[in-house]
């Protein structure tokens, strides 16, 4: 019961999902459910995913965390299961669950040995419709949630700077706005508030089935039919309706102070496009350009630059995920070296970004890159999961199946030109958020 | 390179299967070397895991954290090339190297395509061979060493850890974070990271598996080229830790609205007969979401997000470990509850149905474990390391059945003592008494 992505790192990012449609196919239930199987037959397993396309961007002003609340809700009982049958009968079995929310979806999966899919299978389609929230079930899970926050955000000076970074990036648009909730809010929800979200989004309309592993495409789609094809729709659901950002026009800047801060450095979050359906080649190359600067620490512009040469910073990172829904960060972070303030680190980042887009990439490094996407859809396939939940992403985030299958070929098409202007486009401080993790007492305070 | 983000490590038990999901194939070189092998040709590339007994607490007395920098250093330049040489080669060839180090083991994984296996291989070769542990690398290495060492005494999970850690084995290297302190780093000097792998990177501690798209044959020549020059035998292996930890509450205070509790006592030995009972009942107390400890502390009194506990049974050392983090204010009530549970499993064991479905869980989840070549790998190397025989993966399951509940009774008498955990609580609990 976690809540979703906050920083997903690169390598996530540039592991594709395998080319060709070998051993994936899909299908789609009258009722609209959509279900993708991916086969891998070298071990007995299954991993069975149902994604909403419910996240907490598409929470009612006012109700920040139910769309997290309702995750952890749904692991209580149905007309048909006790309180925590479901979970304790997938153990009982053998196998783990557990779920995520992130902004763009909510998510639950088990991990089963592979006879059991119909098992699982038909109690993940009884709580997609029959949920029972009583009395006693919410109120004390709210408390849960509210510990939840209290260990992974209050606890975590760089979680709450990270909580007011995206507040200032997003004027208007909910990515402004943690999944986990504001705790204000959080602790205003009620049982009513959550009855509502599930009540919209939990509905075959709104999700897509994932089964991945060792299993028959053919059973997937009876077994499908028997559980989940009995299920109504929600009617009327229509698009999501999501605000859009305005244009950034002046560079946004903070500074957040915490005794317990255990690093002190300085963060960047640039406004940048994400991966759209039938065209994901700026965030392909956005994807390379991340690799580029920050993906190798001893070979990367920036890790060269800031770690190896000038000895400013001991660690660098560089995130960029464009599978989002609707327009992402792109994100840089400098660990200033001992001795070295965040005003010299950050002058030093701003220095070799501007080297960057001056002298454009090395040629050897793109070509080492290049290498690397073609060997991450080889390594890809080592892990199904980690297939099966890129294709609930993508699906959950406004994007095909052809576009998972295609990543791999646009990040291939990638040129040294099209990394430049995605770098001219997006590294851009006027449409950025600077921030400064520090002590009370750190050095560099004062610009 | 030193990860900078470091998480509370957790030990988890026994890593094994029930059924013969994987056919285990022995391969002594011709040089002598003993790897386990499982060939598997679907995807063209071979994961190899190597693991170097002892470890960090292999540290020269004076020296700690020595074995610690010197794994950082593995990557930073070797052989012909230097840190930046080395990375470029790695990435050319879409290899993907890692080495780690714990209180018990020197890690070296590696996956490298079939395609340009060969030269992956010398590459490694040269980082476990000819580290160059160069000045400029040294020195880049020891600054992210003693960030981390500053970033850990402002964590608390990490304070946590330490005092658990001093309380429970005072002087012995398992008593001291492996990072070493910032006055023994400081000192370390390129003729220590020599000696320091020569201590802990020997032949005569080495365990090895690979799996994937690989030959034995194959294997066999690579594990001479690869490992075949070095020294025959290291450092001796460090004694026995004796547990010295007592039962109550010892509070670290720490400004944050939440407190993390680490707590635990003696635990036991894999070797011990009544392992596979303590496992079930450790299962049982705080091993999954339904757990005593999980309904009790967080689906009926909401005082914890997640609450677990451990079997942590070491080379030279077993506790029986649990962890939480819990709002100031509750944190004493879920020490309470803790400790109830604790010693309702030691007077009344547990029923049928419970054991029953443990066991279950336990045995159905084996098979789960063995569902990559990397994992596969992984599992191999600990099961040679715990001296278990290949085929241990086939009768593992029959040993988690065999538990009887009257074993379950007698050995959660035998071990779990509420009255001898001690709590390490980082934080400001409120009407907690040290």
């Amino acid at each position: 019961m976690t809540f979703g992505r906050i920083w997903l790192c690169l390598s996530l990012a540039l592991a594709a999902a395998q080319a060709s449609a070998e051993g994936i196919s899909r299908f789609t239930l009258e009722n609209g459910l959509e279900a993708v199987v991916i086969e891998d037959h070298r071990a007995p397993v299954v991993v069975h995913m149902v994604w909403y396309r419910a996240g907490a961007a598409d929470e009612a002003r006012g109700t920040s965390g139910v769309a997290h609340f309702l995750e952890h809700l749904m692991f209580k009982g149905t007309d048909e299961l006790a309180p925590g049958e479901l979970s304790a009968t997938v153990e009982a079995n053998g196998g783990s669950d557990n779920a995520f929310t992130s902004h763009d979806y909510t998510a639950y999966f088990q991990r089963i040995a592979a006879d059991r899919l119909e098992l699982v299978m038909r109690m993940e389609a009884d709580r997609m419709r029959d949920l029972v929230l009583s009395e006693d079930d919410w109120a004390t899970e709210l408390q849960v949630i509210i510990e939840e926050r209290n260990q992974r955000i209050d606890s975590d000076p760089g979680a709450l700077l990270r909580e007011q970074m995206n507040a200032a990036q997003y004027l208007n648009h909910p990515y402004g706005t943690p999944v986990i909730g504001w705790r204000h809010e959080m602790e205003a929800l009620t049982r009513a508030d959550a009855q509502a979200w599930y009540d919209r989004y939990y509905a075959p309309n709104n999700a897509v089935l994932v089964v991945a592993g060792d299993v028959d495409p053919a059973e997937v789609e009876r077994l499908a039919r028997l559980y989940y094809g009995v299920l109504a729709p929600t009617e009327g659901l229509g698009e999501r309706q999501r605000v859009a950002e305005p244009p950034q026009l002046a560079e946004r800047r903070l500074t957040y102070a915490d005794p317990r801060v255990q690093r002190p450095y300085v963060t960047r979050s640039y406004l940048a496009p994400e991966r759209n359906a039938g065209d994901q080649s700026e965030a392909a190359a956005l994807t390379v350009l991340a690799e580029l600067l920050g993906g190798n620490a001893a070979t990367s512009v920036l890790g060269r630059a800031l770690v190896f040469d000038s000895g400013k910073a001991i660690a660098v990172r560089v995130s960029y995920d464009g599978t989002s829904h609707d327009e992402t960060t792109f994100g840089i972070t400098v660990v200033p070296a001992a001795g070295v303030s965040l005003a010299d680190a950050e002058a030093a980042l701003d220095e070799a970004l501007a080297a960057f887009l001056r002298d454009g990439p090395d040629p050897a490094q793109f070509a080492r890159i290049s290498t690397q996407i073609s060997a991450s859809e080889i390594y890809t396939r080592d892990n199904v999961q980690g297939m099966a939940r890129r294709y609930g992403e993508a699906l959950t985030s406004g994007l095909a199946i052809a576009d998972v299958q295609g990543w791999p070929e646009a990040l291939r098409a990638v040129s040294e030109a099209d990394v430049m202007a995605a770098a001219e486009a997006v590294l851009v401080r006027r449409r950025s958020v600077t921030a400064w993790l520090m002590r009370p007492e750190a050095e560099g305070v004062r610009q | 390179m030193i990860q900078l983000v470091a998480a509370l490590a957790l030990v988890f038990g026994l890593a094994t299967p029930a059924r013969a999901v994987v056919e285990i194939i022995e391969v002594i070189s011709p040089g002598g070397l003993t790897a386990w092998l499982v060939e598997n040709h679907e995807i063209p590339f071979t994961a190899l895991e190597i693991r170097f007994a002892g470890g960090a607490s292999l540290d020269a007395p004076g020296k700690r954290g020595a074995i610690n920098l010197m794994t950082g250093l593995l990557e930073e330049g070797a052989g012909p090339l230097d840190a930046q040489g080395f990375a470029e080669a790695a990435e050319s060839l879409a290899a993907e190297f890692r080495f780690d180090v714990g209180d018990d083991l020197l890690s070296v994984s590696a996956r490298m395509l079939t395609e340009n296996r060969v030269a992956a291989v010398e590459l490694l070769r040269s980082a476990l061979i000819e580290p160059r542990f160069e000045s400029d690398a040294l020195e880049r290495v020891r600054g992210q060493v003693f960030s981390i060492i500053d970033a850990d005494s402002r964590d608390p999970d990490e304070i946590a850890s330490d005092t658990f850690g001093r309380l429970a084995w005072g002087g012995h290297p398992y008593g001291s974070s492996l990072n070493g302190t910032m006055e023994s780093v400081a000192a370390l000097t390129q003729a220590d990271m020599f000696e320091a792998k020569d201590r802990a990177m020997a032949r005569d501690r080495i365990r090895i598996a690979a799996v994937g798209d690989i030959s034995p044959d194959e294997l066999g020549a690579l594990l001479d080229t690869l490992l075949g020059a070095l020294p025959e035998t290291g450092a001796p292996m460090p004694p026995r830790a004796e547990l010295a930890l007592t039962g109550g509450v010892t509070v670290v205070d720490f400004a944050s609205p939440q407190s993390v509790v680490l707590f635990g006592h003696a635990g036991l030995s894999m070797r011990d007969p009544d392992y596979f009972a303590a496992y079930l009942i450790d299962h049982m107390m705080g091993g999954g979401i339904g757990s005593r400890l999980m309904t009790e502390v967080r689906a009926k009194r909401g005082l914890s997000y997640g609450i677990s506990s451990f079997l942590a049974p070491r080379d030279r050392s077993e506790t029986w470990q649990g962890y939480f983090a819990s709002a100031n204010e509750k944190v004493a009530e879920a020490v309470a509850v803790t400790r109830a549970e604790w010693a309702r499993m030691a007077q009344n064991g547990v029923d049928e149905a419970e054991l029953a479905a443990a066991k279950t869980y336990l045995t159905g989840a084996y098979p789960l474990r063995f569902d990559g070549n990397r994992q596969i790998a992984s599992i191999l190397v600990g099961m040679q390391h715990l001296g278990l025989p290949r085929d241990y993966i086939n009768t593992r399951n029959a040993r988690v059945e065999a538990v009887t509940l009257e074993d379950v009774r007698r050995v959660a008498a035998r071990l779990l003592d509420a009255g001898a955990l001690r709590f390490v609580v980082v934080g400001r609990p409120v009407g907690l008494a040290e």
